[in-house]
């Protein structure tokens, strides 16, 4: 690495920031002593030699999963070293150590011990919980088939009870019913917890989940009847081994089966789990964690086209003049500020929907379901929102730095590549959306029929107020002030209104004409998802506005009002259709919300380095030349080249193999 | 074997499949030409890429140059001609995955820029590949700003040699194809300086590497630039020039020379040239744009009528997800946008043909608006195709990540196309300039192109549309495209003036109309394609029900535009919120419409299952086998795992603390 001075541009730049990004970065951890904290987890991986290896990008597949084994395994010890046990320092340590990567034993962390603590008996955790807590035993999580992601009810694995033997014995009846893409399935696992269809006295029970042995312990080899292996190459995820399982007749003791809930007796009597709410927790905290994932995601990707659009200069703005550094091109400013203002109202969704799952779990374990429905429903819809929007946003990012983006030095290709798969598991997004209109369209209901409903969809309380029109109803009017944060709010709020309403009404109609109602949901599915994306639009902008008051630093509350005035704005104008389509805004407002987001752009232009220096990531984390801290890119990208396996030797076998005789030939 | 689900699709096709294909390759006897070159590569084991997703970088580039030496035999072999269309079959079933492009280039960029004598030099040798060429412009620090490269070419008039030179850091060459490790000549751009003076940039003949052991030349560093998001195929490189001489005679010299005592001459008009490089956009988007997004079609189509995933009505079978609403709102707009890209190219071509036959007639009045169509298009084809290509990709759900569907590497591919030839967004900008000053025009009451007479038309009042089945009227829609990009071009006019009224320079009058220029070039180009897809549906034969299918597919390529774009549509005051209501509902019904002939529309693109190379969407539908059979072949099933003795084997049993 060749170290030198910062580069001039972004020395500038910094100098000119109208606020400390120190104060900033202290809002975004949640105050000073978490920013210390979370820096000193940082030092402690990045000084420590045992983590440190050659860039990813030069190494095969099979290379990079041997390096995510090697540090996972010594993450297992290092943490337990360090005495770090709190699940968010845990989850800090992590992504450090694996720099924002995925990893082969991210499900036996994260689903197969969780799972073993919720759903085994104390005699299964006896037998299971400690050899896997200690990594004698190394387990995944095996729900999604071939045939089957998103309907788990449609998985076709079978668990069949044999009383004679007390075993249940487990099939994968047809190649849709073969296992495939859990992670650290096809290599490192030697357990996995199967979910399949159990069958007991002739009749089937449904879904369960059995601790399934699939690896001989000692040997690693697979056991007899089980067919495993790695799916092959993705598009990222190069880190874990996902993989397939296929099960042939292969029995496993009643024992085997997670039994705290529902059971087979000796004699293969069911008995009845008492509720199924419980485990749908699980989901839901992990949906919620998305949210987060795409404020990170966004960030990572904001930090590295802004740093290089504010070193690059190319052509000329006025002639005779030096080139500008393209960050001063307004087309450049309104592809990356609109999306920095995104990162931070992801940051605060995401640190929302993580306290309210650890306040409304706390009354679940109280025995308090009451707000389940809602966290399940806003979980969803935001998880989708939210996934959707950063995927599209770290595109924009690598495409606004041209060429070089494309190149994996600069790191843009490898976040997107790993967070693109966000929008397809824990749910894929359009189901996701369609979940949550099932929900506004039941709250929509219940306001008709007299009820009150609270929380985010509270406004649907005002709709029922107002007279109802048979088709075409225009929204409730706003007088909207454009530079009003709260004003906004309100716009949104009628524009979540207005769509939930009119999904609602067309889906009325469509049973109207005496359709089914699965065929009228079917084809309203469109405006349904519409809704359900305009209520979580509304979500995020309310907790957005939420969080300026609590922002203690003027020069920092500005700074975040001008980002939170630029997202809604921004909004409104890529989605001019709908506000005034719902007659919340006039033409003349449009043509100002326009006029007012190109001045923010300007505004913004000042503080956007300094804007994102305060996501505060280093540069092992961020893995960009092009986002490097010092803006030393050119020197940087041609060291990296050297390195590339391209250049192992001067003249490439290649030449001898087929160019030269070619060349003869001819 | 066929999968059921698809042979049901395939028997309820509304048009006959073969006919359509026949229609989109330009007549029955091209299908069977193209046919017959693609059985015949094949069927060759050397352009199999069967392997090709468990490949590593060296490996695929290997594997390139390979190909691109074997082919240069089968064409001989074959009897083909360099130029011919069999030729072009032949790349485009091999998708691109082929060493020495950039030759081509090289070649042409001598024959556009060389004087008779080199052309005479160098050609042959080229052509015989003695020499491998590569074409040396973009720098680590510029790649569209040309004049702002920083390569020097010093004459030397002692020794009547070119002295090279990488002066610092950011004038590095970066990203030139086969240049990494293949090339022995290319042809480098350098600021060109005499006796003190600089004369700009102008093209030279370096050689790089040796003849005989294809070690680089003294002066020399080259290597790759490594790994990118694709094209590992491709040793895209970097070169570094220390004190560099060539021959006074390398300077390429069609249109000017250094002469022996240093002077600087100019001659000629670079008028032509200047058109083969507008023409050279247009030439990309069949085979590196359109044909990626048919191919994804393909793919999701295909597969979203054999993935079967929930029920829609209780106690039914799980329906296919290609009868979800959402899904067909995903996947149909894309295949209606294939198809209207194809009929744009058609046009393109045409108008450049025309074009070139006037220039041949030395009219260059068409150069600006020719130029103008080139950057628009080649802006707004490739990046509807690479949002096309990645809806496909997300709309197959887990699998779709999979590299063995064949997405992920159509899209990370088709996604260059957005930057190379021109980065979209300056690209879309020079259109702009265009459209304002024809605009500026118009309303000066002088001529302009036909292609943009539309900007004098009469401003409409408001639409007639009264009931859904109105904006399946051609008119009807045509009409609020034509408002919507008049209106669009003529506001940034008018801003641009306001602003240079107001005393705001000139190009920060223009800098700060960008966003709004760049949306009204977009506009032009959307309607130009729609009004093209209407005329062209309107001139096909209405034989086995061609016409027809094409028909729906130009309303809904129309009305998804409307409907995504609401807020434009709306503020024109030509479309009225109600109107909003009727499109919607008329979009929603045409995707029920075409759901019906999904399958068969993009059977009709006739690829093969090798030319697609997906687990997901190859023709019999065996979809699930597939996969798992190709996974099975994957090099992590094959060899043995490394990771375990090294670091799983001691976690498992807690030796680890002892390594």
């Amino acid at each position: 690495v060749v170290t030198m001075v910062m580069n001039a541009d972004l020395r500038r730049e910094r100098a000119a920031a109208t606020f400390q990004p120190e104060l900033l970065t202290n809002v975004l951890d949640g105050g000073a002593e978490r920013t210390r904290r979370r820096r000193e987890i940082e030092a402690l991986v990045i000084n420590d030699p045992d983590f440190q290896h050659e860039d990813l990008n030069f190494l095969s597949r099979s290379q990079r999963y041997e390096q995510a084994i090697r540090k996972s395994s010594l993450m297992v010890m290092k943490l337990r070293e360090h005495g770090i046990a709190d699940p968010d320092e845990i989850y800090l340590f992590k992504s450090f150590v694996h720099r924002g990567h995925p990893e082969p034993l991210d499900l036996h962390l994260g689903m197969f011990l969780p799972t073993l603590l919720t759903q085994a008996t104390p005699e299964q955790q006896d037998r299971f919980f400690m050899p896997s807590w200690n990594l004698e035993i190394i387990g995944t999580y095996a729900q999604t088939e071939m045939g089957h992601g998103s309907h788990i009810r449609g998985l076709e694995t079978t668990a069949t009870y044999d009383p004679a033997t007390q075993e249940f014995i487990l099939n994968s009846p047809t190649v849709t019913s073969i296992k495939w893409w859990p992670g650290g399935l096809g290599k490192s696992s030697n357990h996995a917890i199967v979910l399949a269809q159990l069958y007991t006295q002739g009749q089937c029970k449904g879904l369960h989940a059995f601790i399934v042995p699939i690896r001989q312990m000692g040997t690693h080899e697979p056991l007899p009847g089980i067919t495993v292996g790695d799916i092959g190459p993705k598009f990222g995820y190069d880190e874990i081994d996902n993989g397939y399982l296929k099960m042939d007749n292969f029995r496993i003791p009643r024992e085997n089966m997670l039994m705290k809930y529902a059971q087979v007796e000796p004699d293969g009597t069911y008995v009845k789990p008492l509720s199924d709410k419980l485990t749908y927790g699980t989901m839901v905290f992990i949906r919620s964690m998305i949210v987060g994932d795409s404020a990170r995601a966004l960030s990572r990707a904001c930090t590295i086209a802004i740093r290089y659009s504010a070193v690059r200069h190319q052509s000329e703005l006025k002639a005779g003049e030096p080139e500008p550094q393209i960050l001063d091109y307004q087309t450049q400013q309104y592809k990356l500020f609109p999306l920095l203002a995104t990162a931070y109202a992801f940051h605060f969704v995401g640190t929302y929907m993580k306290d309210t799952y650890r306040r409304i779990s706390a009354d679940i374990i109280e025995g308090d379901l009451s707000e389940l429905p809602e966290l399940h429903a806003l979980s969803a819809g935001l998880k989708a929102f939210s996934s959707w929007v950063a995927n599209a946003g770290v595109e924009e990012c690598r495409m606004a730095c041209g060429g070089h983006g494309y190149s994996r030095c600069s790191g843009l290709p490898d976040i997107y590549v790993t967070f693109t798969p966000c929008c397809t598991y824990e749910g894929e997004n359009t189901v996701m959306m369609l979940q949550t209109a099932r929900f506004l369209i039941k709250s929509y209901m219940q306001v008709g029929s007299g009820q009150r409903v609270t929380g985010m969809v509270s406004y649907l309380n005002d709709l029922s107020r107002q007279h109802i029109q048979p088709q075409h109803v225009a929204a409730r009017p706003v007088s909207v002030l454009i530079n009003d944060p709260v004003s906004l709010v309100e716009a949104y709020k009628a524009r979540a209104a207005w769509l939930v309403e009119a999904a609602a009404k067309n889906l009325q109609a469509e049973l109207n004409h005496r359709k089914s109602r699965e065929d009228a949901w079917n084809v309203t599915s469109v405006d349904l998802v519409r809704a359900s994306d305009a209520h979580c639009h509304y979500v995020v902008v309310k907790l957005f506005t939420a969080k300026l008051s609590e922002i203690s630093n003027a020069a920092v509350r500005a700074v975040v009002t001008d980002l939170c005035l630029l997202y809604m704005l921004h909004g409104i104008s890529k989605n001019a259709g709908d506000f005034l389509q719902a007659g919340i805004l006039t033409n003349t407002q449009v043509n100002q919300v326009n006029q007012r987001v190109k001045e923010l752009l300007a505004i913004i232009r000042l503080n956007a380095v300094a804007l994102v220096d305060s996501f505060d990531f280093s540069d092992n984390y961020l893995g960009s030349v092009l986002g490097r801290y010092d803006g030393n890119v050119y020197e940087n990208m041609f060291e990296w080249a050297k390195k590339s396996p391209l250049n192992k030797t001067e003249v490439h076998e290649s030449f001898y193999k087929y160019l030269k005789p070619m060349q003869a030939k001819l | 074997r066929v999968n059921p689900d698809l042979a049901s699709e395939r028997l309820a096709a509304s048009f006959s499949v073969e006919l359509l294909t026949a229609s989109l390759d330009g007549g029955a006897e091209r299908t069977r030409s193209r046919r017959a070159v693609v059985e015949a590569i094949e069927n060759d084991p050397v352009f199999s890429q069967e392997n090709q997703y468990f490949q590593s970088q060296n490996e695929r580039y290997e594997a390139a140059v390979r190909r691109a030496v074997y082919l240069q035999k089968k064409i001989r072999e074959m009897g083909w001609t360099e130029n011919g269309p069999e030729v072009q079959y032949v790349n485009r079933c091999l998708s691109g995955d082929i060493a020495l492009i950039l030759h081509r280039v090289f070649m042409r960029s001598i024959s556009m820029l060389g004087s008779d004598e080199q052309i005479a030099k160098w050609i042959p040798l080229a052509t015989d590949y003695q020499i491998i060429g590569s074409y040396a412009q973009t720098e680590l620090g510029h790649g569209t700003y040309l004049q702002g490269l920083e390569t020097t070419a010093v004459f030397d008039d002692a020794t009547q040699e070119f002295i090279l030179n990488t002066p610092k850091i950011s004038a590095m060459k970066w990203w030139p194809g086969d240049m990494g490790r293949s090339a022995t000549h290319t042809v480098v751009f350098a600021q060109l300086y005499v006796h003190g003076k600089c004369y700009g940039v102008h093209p030279f003949i370096l050689q790089i590497r040796s003849l005989q052991d294809h070690s680089p030349c003294p002066g020399v560093t080259v290597g790759d630039i490594g790994p990118k998001m694709n094209f590992q195929h491709t040793d895209n490189g970097f070169l570094q020039l220390q004190n560099v001489r060539v021959p006074r005679e390398n300077m390429l010299s069609k249109f000017c020379k250094v002469q022996p005592d240093g002077t600087y001459v100019r001659w000629g008009s670079q008028k032509m040239n200047y058109f083969t490089m507008t023409s050279v956009r247009i030439s990309i988007l069949s085979d590196e744009v359109i044909l990626p997004l048919k191919k994804a079609c393909t793919i999701a189509i295909r597969y979203s009528a054999v993935r079967r995933q929930s029920k829609l009505k209780p106690g039914e079978q799980e329906a296919k997800i290609l009868d979800y609403q959402t899904q067909q709102q995903k996947l149909l707009p894309q295949l209606a946008t294939a198809y209207a890209f194809h009929f744009i190219k058609i046009y393109l071509d045409e108008l450049f043909n025309r074009g070139y036959q006037d220039i041949q007639g030395k009219n260059f009045d068409s150069l600006p608006e020719l130029h103008a169509f080139s950057s628009g298009f080649k802006a707004t084809v490739s990046q509807q195709c690479t949002s096309g290509v990645e809806i496909c990709l997300r709309a197959c759900g887990g699998h779709g990540y999979s590299l063995l569907s064949g997405l992920p590497s159509l899209y990370t591919r088709i996604i260059a196309s957005c930057i190379y030839e021109g980065e979209n967004t300056i690209l879309l900008l020079q259109t702009a300039r265009f459209l304002i000053k024809c605009f500026m025009a118009v309303s000066a009451g002088q001529p302009v192109p036909p292609s943009v007479t539309y900007l004098s038309s009469v401003k409409p009042g408001k639409c007639p549309a009264k009931d859904k089945l109105d904006f399946l009227s051609p008119e009807i829609y045509l009409k609020a495209y034509e408002q919507m990009a008049i209106r669009l071009i003529s506001s940034s006019a008018a801003k641009l003036q306001h602003f240079i009224q107001s005393g705001v320079d000139e190009y920060e009058a223009w800098n700060q109309c960008t966003v709004q220029l760049e949306k009204a070039a977009k506009a032009h180009c959307h309607y130009i394609t729609v009004k093209n897809f209407v005329e062209t549906v309107e001139k096909l034969d209405d034989e086995a029900g061609i016409q027809k299918i094409m028909k729906h597919l130009c309303d809904l390529f129309a009305l998804h535009g409307i409907f995504s774009n609401m807020g434009d549509f709306l503020y024109d005051g030509y479309l009225t919120a109600a109107h909003m209501d009727l499109v919607t509902a008329s979009y929603l019904d045409l995707l029920a419409v075409i759901r019906k002939d999904a399958v068969p529309l993009v059977d009709a693109f006739d690829f093969t299952d090798k030319t697609l190379n997906s687990a997901l969407g190859s023709y019999d539908g065996q979809v699930y086998q597939r996969l798992y059979e190709w996974a099975r072949k994957s090099p992590t099933n094959q060899q043995g795992n490394p990771a375990y003795g090294k670091y799983l084997k001691p976690l498992l049993q807690n030796t680890l603390s002892k390594l």
